[in-house]
This record gives C-alpha cells, sequence and structure tokens, in this order.
C-alpha cells in the first residue's frame, strides 16, 4: 500500500497553503477533503442557477503576500478587484462614505466634525504604529517562554529587543493598546458615533466580543495588517468569489504533483507507539503516511478525530478549554437587479465596497448583549459587499450577489439547537434590516442561503461555527495559540500537526498559520524552506 | 423607512455629501490662475489645486528676485485663536515668547509635544491684543483644542474661509502702492496692517518665505478675487507674474527657510519613532525661551539640553561644483555617513550648489571638518557618482538688504 | 497673606484620607515637618465612619478590611496606635433567595458550608489554590514601584527578574497556565473549574467590584488577583471588620501621624498648587493663605491635582490629553439601612449574618446587572455585598437595632436619566432585591441612605464618584497609572509627587500607595 509522505486533512486555505509548501520541498503529499469541493471557508458555489456566491468569507484582505508570489497563485488564476470605498448609512438618512483619497476622506469626516476629520491622521499613525511591530510576528513561530531552548530564547530576546525599542511612553502606549477595548481606544481620538462605528467594526469582526471588551483594539490590527508593508490594493474582491483563492492553491498544488481527493472524511488518525501513521476514512478505508497535518481546529482534531487515550491529560483538558465560540452568521442574497441606497448617490463609489447601518457602537455593544444572552441580536451589525458591482462573472448581466456578515449569532439558541424556523427567522432579522436602507429591496430577492454557526459547522467544520477557528483573546494568542506547550504547530502525538486558524496568528484568509505550519514540519524532516520567502521587511 | 425619516433634508451635513466629486479643491483664486496656466502642471497642495509651474520655472523664479511675483497660498492651514487667555494659551503651545509680540506684529514660531518633539513649524500673526492667527503647513486642530483645556480661548480652522495671497518680489512695495495700500511702505518686516477693500478689510503683512522683500494679503474668500484683479492692474507696469511652487521652493532653499515634512518629520505623522526631532535638531533652538512661562515640551528640551543628549543638527552646506545634491548622503572624511540633505538646488542668486542637511551630531555641530557629500547624478542612462567636499554655512545663503529696507527703495 | 506656618514643613500632604495619613506618617517618621491638610472638617476622607440616622454609625464608604499594606501596618504601628478589628476574619457568604445559601469559611473560602457537590467542592479547592499561587506571583509588585521601562534601575528589574523566577520555580505547566490565565476573564476561569451558580457569582461579583467590568470582560479575572494578593493580620485572602467603622482605621493613621510630628489641619481646602520656574513649592488654600514648602505631595484625585490644583498652564498638553482619558467613572453605589431589628436572610445560619453577604446569584446574573451601565443605566437587579457591622460591634446601632451597610452596583455615575429622578427608583430596585433575600426587611427600615457615585463625588471629593480614583484595568495599571508620565508617584513637576489611590497599585483600604509614595519622596529626597 502506498505510504505517503504527508497527509493533510482539509482542504481549506491554510491546509492548501501547506500541502504547497510540502508538495513543493520534494514530498509526496495527499489532501482529504470531507466535501465533494476544495476551499472549507473560502469557497465559490452555485446554489441557484445564473448566481455564484462566496458562501463563507466574502473579502481578501489578509492574504500574505510573500504566499501568493511563493504559490504562483496570480499565474493560477487569482485576480483580485480593490475596493472603491464604503459606507455606513446613518438613522438619520446621512452616510459616512469612506473614501480612498486622504483628503476625500478628511473632508467626509469633517462634515461631521471638524475635529475628528483631523484627528485621523493622528489615529492612523498609531495604528501603524501598533501593526508595525506586531505584523513581522505573524510569519514567525510563536516562542516557548517556559523553553531554555537557544531557538526561543532567540525569539524572545527578539521580541524584547522589539519591545525595548519602542522608547518607554511608546511601551506605555503599547501595553494600553494591547489590553484596551476599541471602544475606549476610539474615544481617545473622535468625538462622533458614526465615526467610531466606522472604527470599531474592525475590533469586533469574528469575535465573541463587543466594542466595550477590553482586548478589542488589539483585534482591530488583525483586520488592519495586510497593509503595513506596501501591499498595494490590500482590501479587495477576489474575481469569481473567495474560492477562487482556494482553486488557484489547489491549480499551484497540483501543478507542482500534489495529489487531492474530495469526498474523503477522515474519521480518525492512525495512532501507533505514539506516532500519527495515516488516516482513517469514514468507510474504514486506511491512508498511510509519514507525517499528518490537520487543517481542522484543534478541538475538532483532537476531540474527534484522535483517540484521547493517546493525549496527555493536560493537554486534553486546555483543548477541551480552548474558546471557539460562535459570533457570526452569514447570509447570502441573489439579487434580480442592484438594490438602491437612497441615501447614497447613484454613482457613489462607496457602493462598490462595504456598506454597514450600525451608526453607534452603543448599537454593536447592545448586539452583543443578546449574544451573551444566547439571542442573536435583534439589530445586528452587518458587513454587506455586493462584488457583482465589480465583478461580472459571478452573475448574469445586470442581477448581483450579495454577501451580509452578520454578528451576533450564537451557537445555541438560548442554549438549544438551531432549528430551521430559527434560522429563517434570523435570515429575516437581517433583511429587514437592510430594507429599511433600500426601498424594494425585499421584491429583489431571487434566493437566499442563510447560514448560522449550525449550518457552518455542518459544512465547513468549524466548531460552533467560529470563523477564526478560536477566540483572538489574550489567552489564545501568541504561545498560547492554541493552547501552552503546543503554540508551534506541533502536537503530543509525533508527525501530527496542526496548520489551521486555531494556530498562531490565526483567522482570516491569510495563510500565514498554513505556512508556519509547514516550516516547523519541514523543519523536523530537516528539509531546505529555501522554497519559501522570508517575511518581508518592515522597515 | 430610513431613507425617508422625516426632516432629513433639513440636515446641513446633506448638502456637503458630493465633496467627493473635485478631489483636489479649487482655491478662492483658481479662475485667475487658471487662466494664466500654459502648462497644466498642478500639483495636490492639502487638497488644493496649485500649480508646480504656470508658464515657466526660471521665468518664475526671476518675478520673485526681480520684479514681483505673485502666490496663491490659500491652501495653507490657518487657525483663528480669539478669546480673554489667547496669549497666556500661545505663550503654553509655542516655544517663542508670545508676550513679547506686540499687536500688529507677526512672528516665526514652532511648536511641541510633552517629549520636545516639533509637532510644526509656523507664522503666528497678533491681529489684536487677543485675536492671533497662526499659518502653518499641517492640520493640528485636536492638538490645539486639547491645548485650550484650562483656557477661555476659542480656536477654529478658518483655512478655506480665508484666502491668502504672498506678493514677493523687489517691486511689490511699489506695486501695492500703486494698488491704493496707502502707508503700506512704513511696514517693517514682521508688521501687519489693515486695509479697506471692497467693503471688507485685508489684512496684510510684511511676511514671505522667500527672503526677499514681500507681503502676504489675507481677505475673506469673497473678496479674493478682487483684491487678486486690484493687484494685476496695478502690477501691469511692474512686471508681475503668477507663480508656482517650483520657483517658489528655489527662493526658500535660498533664504534658508525649512518646510515641514520635507527638512523634519512633524512629531504626529512620525511612524518611526527615531524620525523626531527637537527644535535644536532643526536650527529653531533660537526660537526657545527657556525664561518664558511654561510651554509645551520645555522640560524635555531643557533636559536634553542638560544631558547633551540631542541627536541631530541641521546645516546649510556649501557644497563644490554645480550639481544639485538632493538627498544625497553627507559623509565624514569620506567614510561615515553623518548625514542627509533634504533640499539642494544651484542658487542663481548665489551662484553657489547650495544644500539644507540633517546631520547626526557632534558632526555639523563641533566637528565641521571633512564633510562630503555623495552626488548620484543620472545622466542619460547612467549615475555620475562625485563625491564633494562640503562646508557648513551660515543661512539664509543668500542675504538682501531690501528684505529689511523701511521704507523700501521704489522699484 | 503669607502664612505663619512659612518655612515650618519641609513636607505638604494634600487629602487627609488614609493614604496622605499613611505618607505623612511615613514621610514624618524620617524626621520631616509634615504638614497634612484635608478640605473636609475631619479626617479620614473616604476611609471614615459617620451616623446616618440617630445612633446610627456606619462606614462611609469602604466597609471591609481586606488588605491592609502590612508592610505600613508594621512600620506604623498601627495597633499601638489602635487599630483593631471587630471579630476577627469574617466569611463571605453567597446568599441564596430559595434559601440555600453557601458559606465560604476561612480565608476566601478555605472551607465551603452548604450543599455543594463534591466535583465542585474540589474543583474550587483545587483553583483557590491556584488562584493564591498566581496572585502570590503579582503580589511583590504592590509593595514597589511600577517599573519604569524607559530607565530600567537595578532595584527594579531585579523586581521584574524575582517576578519571572517565582514563575520558573512554579513550574513549566503553572507557568504556562499562568501566562494563559492572566488576562482572562473570570466567568471563562470559573467555568473550567466549577459548575456552582451560587459560588460562581460570588467570585465574578468580587472580580467585577468597583470595575467597569462584567464578568464575560476579558480581564475581570484581574480584579480577583487583586482581591487575593491583599491580607488581613497575616492571612492572605481573609478579611474582616474594624471595630468602630473604617473611621477607626483612619483614626489610628492619624494618631501615627500626630505620634510622627505631622500637623494634621482639616478643614483645609486647597486651592492651588503654587509652581515656580517648573517646581512645586507649597500650596494657596482657598482663603488666600500660602503655606511653602519643597516638597508637595497630593493624596487626592490625579485629574483634580493636576488640572484644578497645578492647572493645565504649568503641565504639557499630552499630558493633559491623558488625564482626561482615564476612565472613572464609578458605577458602586453604597447604601445605608437603619433597621430596627437585625434582618434574616433566608436559610442564612444567625452567626453567618456577621459575614460579608454577597447576592449575585450567578455569572450570568452578574453580566446582565452590567449591561445596562454600559450605557447609563442602572442595573434592574443590582448586586451587592451586605454587611452587618452592628451585630460584631454594637456601638455602631442603639440597643437591638441593626445597621446594615452595602455597596451596590451597578450605577453609573452618568446616569442617562440623572441622579435625582433615578436614585429613589435605584433604591426601590435594590429594596425589592433584599426583601426576596430577606423578607420583611422592608419593613424594619427606619431610615435609608443610599449614596450614588454623583453623591459619592460631591461628598468625598471623588471624580467620578469612583472608589478607586480610576478604574483598576490593565491599561490603566503599572507604569500606566494614572498616567505615563505621573507614574511611579513622580509627576512631571519637581517637588510634587502623588500619593492616593490613582498611583498604583491602586485603591482599596491599603495604604499601600501612601507608603509607597513616601518612600520614593526619601528616595529622591523631595
Amino acid at each position: 500500500m502506498k505510504r505517503w509522505d504527508a497527509i493533510v486533512i482539509g482542504a481549506g486555505h491554510n491546509g492548501l497553503v501547506t500541502a504547497c509548501y510540502l508538495q513543493r520541498a520534494g514530498l509526496d503529499v495527499l489532501v482529504l477533503e470531507k466535501n465533494d469541493w476544495v476551499g472549507g471557508a473560502a469557497v465559490s458555489r452555485s446554489l441557484t442557477p445564473g448566481f455564484t456566491y462566496s458562501n463563507c468569507s466574502y473579502v481578501c484582505s489578509l492574504f500574505r503576500p510573500e504566499i501568493m508570489r511563493d504559490l504562483e497563485l496570480p499565474r493560477h488564476g487569482l485576480q483580485v478587484i480593490a475596493y472603491e470605498g464604503g459606507a455606513v448609512l446613518t438613522q438619520d438618512g446621512d452616510f459616512l462614505g469612506n473614501y480612498r483619497d486622504h483628503e476625500a476622506h478628511r473632508r467626509e469626516f469633517a462634515r461631521f466634525s471638524a475635529r475628528d476629520a483631523e484627528a485621523y491622521d493622528r489615529y492612523s499613525r498609531d495604528v501603524t504604529r501598533q501593526c508595525r511591530f506586531i505584523q513581522p510576528l505573524l510569519m514567525r513561530t510563536a516562542p516557548d517562554p517556559t523553553s531554555l531552548k537557544p531557538r526561543d530564547l532567540g525569539e524572545l530576546l527578539y521580541l524584547g529587543r522589539k519591545f525595548a525599542g519602542l522608547g518607554a511612553s511608546e511601551m506605555a502606549q503599547t501595553v494600553r493598546f494591547w489590553t484596551m477595548s476599541i471602544s475606549d481606544f476610539l474615544d481617545e481620538y473622535f468625538e462622533t458615533d458614526v465615526i467610531k462605528a466606522y472604527f470599531a467594526l474592525s475590533g469586533i469582526i469574528g469575535t465573541a466580543l463587543g466594542p466595550m471588551s477590553p482586548g478589542t483594539a488589539y483585534i482591530l490590527l488583525h483586520h488592519y495588517m495586510g497593509e503595513v508593508d506596501g501591499s498595494v490594493g490590500a482590501w479587495g474582491y477576489a474575481r469569481g468569489g473567495m474560492g477562487a483563492v482556494t482553486r488557484a492553491l489547489a491549480a499551484s498544488f497540483q501543478a507542482s504533483g500534489g495529489t487531492i481527493r474530495t469526498g474523503a472524511a477522515v474519521d480518525q488518525v492512525l495512532v501507533r507507539n505514539g506516532k500519527a501513521e495515516g488516516v482513517v476514512l469514514e468507510g474504514g478505508e486506511e491512508v498511510w503516511a509519514n507525517t499528518v497535518v490537520s487543517n481542522a481546529d484543534v478541538k475538532r482534531t483532537f476531540l474527534s478525530l484522535v483517540d484521547e487515550r493517546d493525549l496527555p491529560e493536560t493537554f486534553l483538558r486546555r483543548v477541551r478549554n480552548f474558546k471557539i465560540r460562535g459570533s457570526s452568521g452569514k447570509v447570502n442574497i441573489a439579487l434580480d437587479s442592484l438594490p438602491e441606497f437612497p441615501a447614497l448617490p447613484k454613482d457613489s463609489p462607496c457602493l462598490r465596497g462595504d456598506l454597514h447601518f450600525t451608526d453607534s457602537v452603543e448599537r454593536m455593544e447592545r448586539g452583543y448583549d443578546d449574544w451573551k444572552a444566547g439571542r442573536w441580536s435583534a439589530d445586528p451589525f452587518l458587513d454587506v459587499v455586493i462584488p457583482t458591482t465589480l465583478d461580472p462573472t459571478m452573475t448574469s448581466p445586470g442581477k448581483h450577489f450579495m454577501s451580509c456578515f452578520v454578528q451576533y449569532c450564537p451557537p445555541k439558541v438560548e442554549g438549544r439547537d438551531w432549528t430551521d424556523v430559527d434560522r429563517d427567522a434570523f435570515g429575516e432579522t437581517v433583511i429587514s434590516q437592510i430594507a429599511e436602507y433600500s426601498p424594494g429591496f425585499r421584491d429583489r430577492i431571487v434566493h437566499m442561503e442563510v447560514r448560522t454557526p449550525r449550518e457552518l459547522e455542518a459544512e465547513v467544520g468549524l466548531t460552533e461555527g467560529n470563523i477564526f477557528q478560536g477566540e483572538l483573546t489574550f489567552d489564545q494568542l501568541l504561545f498560547n495559540r492554541p493552547v501552552p506547550g503546543y503554540a508551534q504547530y506541533r502536537s503530543p502525538i509525533g508527525g501530527l500537526y496542526m496548520c489551521g486558524s486555531s494556530t498562531h496568528p490565526g483567522g482570516g484568509v491569510m495563510g500565514a498559520p498554513g505556512r508556519n505550519a509547514a516550516a516547523e514540519m519541514l523543519r523536523d524532516l530537516k528539509r531546505g524552506t529555501r522554497h519559501m520567502s522570508a517575511a518581508h521587511d518592515v522597515i | 423607512m430610513i431613507a425617508s425619516v422625516p426632516g432629513r433634508e433639513l440636515n446641513p451635513r446633506l448638502a456637503l455629501q458630493d465633496h467627493w466629486r473635485a478631489m483636489r479643491r479649487e482655491t478662492p483664486f483658481h479662475s485667475r490662475l487658471a487662466a494664466l496656466d500654459f502648462r497644466n502642471d498642478w500639483y495636490s497642495w492639502a487638497g488644493c489645486k496649485a500649480p508646480l509651474s504656470l508658464w515657466d520655472e526660471e521665468l518664475e523664479y526671476f518675478a520673485i528676485r526681480s520684479q514681483a511675483a505673485l502666490i496663491d497660498i490659500s491652501p495653507m492651514v490657518k487657525y483663528r485663536i480669539e478669546g480673554p487667555d489667547a496669549e497666556t494659551y500661545c505663550e503654553r503651545v509655542f516655544v517663542r515668547n508670545v508676550a513679547k509680540l506686540r499687536p500688529g506684529r507677526v512672528h516665526y514660531t514652532a511648536w511641541c509635544d510633552d517629549e520636545g518633539h516639533v509637532l510644526d513649524d509656523g507664522t503666528l500673526f497678533r491681529l489684536a491684543e487677543t485675536r492671533f492667527r497662526l499659518c502653518c503647513q499641517e492640520r493640528h486642530l485636536p492638538w490645539l483644542l486639547d491645548s485650550a483645556i484650562g483656557f477661555d480661548v476659542t480656536v477654529a480652522d478658518e483655512t478655506e474661509a480665508v484666502a491668502g495671497l504672498a506678493l514677493q518680489g523687489p517691486t511689490s512695495c511699489a506695486l501695492l502702492k500703486d494698488a491704493g495700500f496707502a502707508g503700506i511702505e512704513r511696514l517693517k518686516p514682521f508688521d501687519l496692517a489693515f486695509f479697506p477693500h471692497e467693503g471688507g478689510t485685508v489684512t496684510i503683512s510684511r511676511t514671505g518665505f522667500t527672503g526677499d522683500l514681500g507681503y502676504e494679503l489675507f481677505v475673506e474668500a469673497a473678496d479674493a478675487l478682487s483684491l487678486w484683479d486690484r493687484l494685476w492692474e496695478a502690477g501691469q507696469l511692474r512686471g508681475i507674474r503668477a507663480i508656482g511652487y517650483t520657483a517658489l521652493n528655489r527662493a526658500r532653499i535660498e533664504a534658508g527657510f525649512i518646510v515641514a515634512n520635507a527638512d523634519f518629520v512633524t512629531a504626529e505623522h512620525a511612524i518611526r519613532a527615531d524620525r523626531v526631532r527637537m527644535p535644536d535638531e532643526i536650527g529653531l533652538g533660537w526660537l526657545v525661551d527657556p525664561g518664558k512661562p511654561h510651554f509645551n515640551g520645555r522640560r524635555a528640551i531643557l533636559e536634553a539640553r542638560r544631558r547633551r543628549s540631542l541627536g541631530h543638527v541641521l546645516v546649510g552646506l556649501e557644497i563644490e561644483g554645480n550639481v544639485p545634491a538632493e538627498h544625497a548622503l553627507v559623509y565624514h572624511a569620506k567614510k561615515k555617513e553623518v548625514g542627509l540633505v533634504s533640499a539642494a538646488i544651484w542658487s542663481p542668486m548665489a551662484k553657489r550648489n547650495i544644500a539644507i542637511a540633517s546631520l547626526q551630531r557632534p558632526y555639523g555641530d563641533t566637528r565641521k571638518d571633512d564633510l562630503w557629500v555623495e552626488i548620484y547624478a543620472l545622466r542619460e542612462g547612467q549615475y555620475m557618482k562625485l563625491m564633494k567636499r562640503a562646508t557648513v554655512v551660515p543661512r539664509p545663503f543668500v542675504k538682501l538688504d531690501r528684505r529689511t529696507a523701511t521704507p523700501p527703495a521704489d522699484a | 497673606m503669607t502664612s505663619s506656618e512659612a518655612g515650618r514643613f519641609d513636607a505638604i500632604v494634600i487629602g487627609g484620607g488614609h493614604n496622605g495619613l499613611a505618607c505623612a506618617a511615613a514621610l514624618g517618621r524620617t524626621g520631616r515637618k509634615v504638614l497634612v491638610l484635608e478640605a473636609a472638617d475631619r479626617l479620614g476622607g473616604a476611609a471614615g465612619t459617620h451616623e446616618f440616622a440617630p445612633g446610627f454609625r456606619v462606614s462611609s464608604l469602604a466597609h471591609i478590611l481586606n488588605r491592609l499594606h502590612p508592610e505600613m501596618v508594621a512600620g506604623l504601628d498601627l495597633r499601638k496606635h489602635g487599630l483593631a478589628l471587630s471579630a476577627g476574619a469574617i466569611p463571605s457568604v453567597a446568599l441564596s433567595s430559595a434559601g440555600d445559601p453557601l458559606v465560604l469559611d476561612g480565608a476566601y473560602g478555605e472551607r465551603l458550608d452548604g450543599t455543594i457537590d463534591a466535583a465542585d467542592r474540589s474543583g474550587w479547592s483545587e483553583l483557590r489554590s491556584l488562584l493564591f499561587r498566581q496572585a502570590g506571583i503579582l503580589k511583590p509588585f504592590l509593595s514597589r514601584r511600577p517599573p519604569d521601562l524607559g530607565a530600567m534601575s537595578l532595584g527594579q528589574a531585579s523586581l521584574l527578574g524575582s517576578a519571572a523566577l517565582s514563575l520558573r520555580r512554579l513550574g513549566k505547566e503553572e507557568m504556562r497556565e499562568f501566562l494563559r490565565m492572566v488576562l482572562m476573564n473570570v466567568a471563562d476561569v470559573l467555568d473550567e473549574h466549577v459548575g456552582d451558580d451560587r459560588l460562581k457569582g460570588l467570585v465574578a461579583f468580587d472580580a467585577t467590584l468597583g470595575a467597569h467590568l462584567g464578568p464575560r470582560s476579558p480581564t475581570s479575572l484581574l480584579g480577583l488577583y487583586y482581591r487575593l494578593a491583599g491580607e488581613v493580620a497575616g492571612v492572605t485572602g481573609a478579611q474582616a471588620l474594624p471595630k468602630g467603622g473604617m473611621g477607626a482605621v483612619a483614626a489610628a493613621l492619624a494618631r501615627a501621624a500626630e505620634a510622627a510630628g505631622c500637623k494634621l489641619r482639616p478643614s483645609a481646602v486647597v486651592g492651588r498648587i503654587m509652581v515656580e520656574k517648573g517646581r512645586a513649592c507649597g500650596v494657596t488654600l482657598d482663603d488666600g493663605e500660602e503655606i511653602r514648602a519643597r516638597t508637595v505631595v497630593s493624596a487626592i484625585n490625579p485629574v483634580t491635582t493636576f488640572l484644578d490644583l497645578v492647572g493645565p498652564r504649568h503641565v504639557d498638553t499630552g499630558f493633559v490629553r491623558r488625564l482626561g482619558h482615564i476612565r472613572m467613572k464609578g458605577d458602586a453605589a453604597k447604601l445605608h439601612l437603619a433597621l430596627d431589628a437585625p434582618p434574616r436572610f433566608a436559610g442564612l445560619a444567625e452567626e453567618a449574618h456577621r459575614g460579608r453577604l454577597v447576592i449575585a446569584p450567578s455569572v450570568d446574573h452578574v453580566e446582565k446587572a452590567f449591561n445596562p451601565a454600559k450605557y447609563g443605566a442602572y442595573s434592574p437587579e443590582p448586586v451587592m455585598e451586605i454587611t452587618l457591622p452592628s451585630l460584631g460591634d454594637p456601638s455602631l446601632a442603639p440597643a437591638g437595632a441593626c445597621v446594615l451597610s452595602a455597596v451596590v452596583q451597578f450605577a453609573p455615575y452618568a446616569l442617562k436619566q440623572g441622579w435625582e429622578a433615578g436614585k429613589p427608583k435605584f433604591l426601590a430596585a435594590i429594596m425589592a432585591v433584599l426583601e426576596c433575600h430577606a423578607p420583611g426587611i422592608g419593613r424594619s427600615v427606619q431610615h435609608a441612605e443610599l449614596l450614588t457615585p454623583a453623591d459619592i463625588e460631591a461628598r468625598f471629593r471623588m471624580p467620578g464618584g469612583h472608589w478607586h480614583h480610576g478604574e483598576m484595568q490593565v491599561d490603566q495599571m503599572l507604569m500606566n497609572r494614572p498616567v505615563h508620565g505621573a507614574d511611579g508617584y513622580d509627576t512631571p513637576l519637581d517637588g510634587l509627587f502623588l500619593a492616593g489611590a490613582g498611583s498604583h497599585p491602586g485603591g482599596g483600604i491599603s495604604g499601600a500607595p501612601g507608603w509607597n509614595a513616601a518612600k520614593r519622596v526619601v528616595e529622591v529626597r523631595g
């Protein structure tokens, strides 16, 4: 029977990134995907004729340019179309536009507050400073602070030096920034509700935290980091939907000789004498390999694919305690014509970007209160995009696809499982919010896909439907991600690795966990990593 | 339905929604500039359409030095500072002694953050006992407002409300006299006075950014065009010429003036912590008055002086040869890199190759010998690499008696 | 007007609260001539006892001792100066409206009395000792200046070093656990170890007491560490009621200060701190009297100190900006009831009524109580900590009667409807909760006094009515307490020091900020 050099469980973007790097290092790699298609949460699927959806993730902003280059994604068909703007529609019938031009941006803010308009430069400088501090860490394996190994000590020293290099007042500010809520942080710069709401959304997207929760200022960075090293056009749509990202990855992988099997769900990781030897598929087929790497989240990997008896008690306890809370849903809508937003001029570039209807931090936080009580937000925060304003390939002419990311949406409804009735009611909550701002919206709807954490878990395999494969709180960042002691992509089982967003640096369609995992595996295999670009300089 | 909330159309914000359709805004003088423009060579000055050159850079430069050059300075950021505590407020904000600035006078000044790093430089106009106007390059409203906590003073942006012109050159005084600004010849350098214009007032100060005889005129935006026309008509026999930034920049380098975010990085814009500068590091130490009441950054500046921890110095350089050394590296003994040239030209007035450079102390401070600049001159597809000797010289590089003579000689 | 006291004092301490007195006494013992100026007509500040109804006396604000700084207690011989506890350590009680309370006996629940299953007993005992070990790592920071990141002295480096070392001594797994837990929320930590709602509710309440946080807010565990780093009579995590109310603590400190030669002047309202050439050189009182000294220590609120007494013009804009950003809007109200007889809480043994009685039925309940505070509304079902001090100290109430003292959350300082309208409604909400737990208590009330944060601000000169002079959250701790540039008791002005709860390590009746500040003054010879 064939014995593969490596098996990757799950053809999500991180799994494919790992697979590509391993294959290019000369390994013989097999990717196993339970669905009949690849992509994980970065997929484009057609659920109704004439329309393609970005079913889960919907924006290409964080993908590391180093990985795009190494894996030749543009050559394999990836095209990214930059957002042209964005807007927050306000309850008084106005909107706050987001313009790419610096002066237009300032004048737009000045409509609301002269002071806020001029505070923006200092704000963006301070955020940029923090991004520059954290960004180089994305493409490094987090050091183990309890280890005395030279490599860990060296990395700790690197971190220490970087921190000390900031100077006393910047150090003090950095400590504050890392521990503040996005709401408190924004209060230090801005006075206008809608402007704060506009910035605050980046502090909460994908998390089970509210904008007033300490630690959310850091999460802002997680969404901004794509932009600091001169990556032009960082925020954009993948032409053809987000599946284009994973399709390009799959094509790159196959072009370098890799093998993908879809419809092959893994039931168990085969472990012999504390070492992974392959996997057993649902149906009983055994597939053998020297190493196995899991793109699934840490809970799914170790609580369902591995026999508990093969794992140390401390590790198991920490995996069980890993916080992976679904907090968001997704509504994909097929429209027979472009919706109208009377607040926005018809030719506004803001329409060709992300639209929001939550014009105060308080409304966001109240939405979070609902989630804490086990309900979806009655007045949810939506991140709406209509990629077909810029990408004609996803629908037939004149028709449109609207993607609505919805927060907050709990993994269980008041403690019980979701029902179809709940799901439809959740969808209705979203539609009625949009319809408030867009007359005739309902009449344009041709088809709609409503995804609650239940659907995300069932289809993509994300535990509790958490899009980041685990909360981005301090206790689950850096050397704590996913669990202390196993934050370097390895697991207690020899030859079994993790490469999903449960690992450092976390979620978003970034690819960094997949790349870093491949680097660690190749290190263990004593293989070269010269085909992996070093992280871009931040000078 | 939000789209039809009652009273929506009364919201004054809505009228301003369409600003994005003209991302480069036109100044109040734009129609006059456009009529005189033959090059279509515009750049963005603080979001406004401003000319680099309208006709010919050299002719425009010589208008400054030989005749009268008219420059639209409306995009300059302007703040009005007013109230019973205006003087004590300014004293706290700026490094220079404001008590010594009498009403009707202007002075060049700078202001710093708590760490003593320069936030910007600019000119402070004392329009009245309790009213000032600050003109500067960058925007600072949040800083100025936060500085007002505890003072009975208001600070407001008047950048768009007030239009500005600089009239610079040897014939500028005569021109203004011809235009009917009686008594203009009595203004000494850094004096300001008010003159009637079209039922309103024009504020004229004997100031400028050229190191030449010259004036700056400020007027309500609505009166901008009539003021322009008044000067233009009077200037026909005085060689008046509208000019762009390229010519002005040459003149300012000759005068040894520095430009924020060109010759130094302003503290609120510096992303890299080591790019900020104290006044002493950019040649502005002379503005700092340690004897006056407390001002922002005072402790840090005095502490740095005491501990001799100032890292940089800004100097004027005279460089052998005639190839401008813009952005050249400065070396000591041809080997050790000690700084960078931020602005450089061949000076048509001084007939010298001049530069403004930022050096790491002690070079340029106590060690001024054996300095060199490495010039990469791109000539037809190749770099001509020149290592030229540089000498630290005082600024201004060009000193003109007519700049200060009062009354100015009638030209 | 120049005072007859000119030249007589080396140091002036502004504010005669417990921190000001502690600082003054410590400075006095170095031979310095110290003057303490207190605006109120009596000393003690928030550590006072007052008569709120004829014959009924109560601790004005804080009512429990759990963190009096041991170094200070010893250094100032406070016991000799009359500090006494009314009845040794008291238990904490998680009240239950169903009449099934849980009693945490000994130092923070060494023993659990009540119906609770075995798994939770052992889970709690494990968690409790884990938390004590982890709090122990942070404890040395309480008695030192916060680390100065810019210019780290040998002493400070050794403090950090020893913290790192004590971490290592715990062993690898414990060290990992600490680094994981230190910034977690208290609710998640509890969920990882115990299931009992009453127990979790009580601990969640304690972690968020005095903070604008809910138990599910990240970093809320720190509040618990802070509590568990305190000690009473050498027992870490213990708590006690002071005999005579909290005013007795202030009185002992005042006697220690006087014994050290300090002059204490109540009813002396400081109008300005005099600044000459960037140096604080004395104070001017409201009536114009000038008193000069080469050292001025402010043991009052940091924002009041700089914006009102020093004035913005003597400090820099960035510093003023940072002061303005300090979050210090209080959420805790204080309730005093004069009862005609001791109340009976459902299912609670008589003796246990002398404990600290907490109404916080579950983590979710505390979280829900917090939610409205974010939007300027009070909790419709507030959570609270109750003591009945007259049970152990009969001098506080007429014979047969009883004093009830409660700290109640959440009552946001900036109540949207205004406290004038909101106060009676909030009192009714509190009484409804109390009635649930102690049926009939309403009929027993002879007089009720409710101090909202707005009242606390006015009565104790605490801006925002915040007990700690600033939120005790990570971004306002250590080198950021009260703000960078005034951390470690120094200020931008030579000769001016801070010594109040707004400074490291923060609030609570500890005296640590005042005691540490005195050490700093001596160190720089201010």
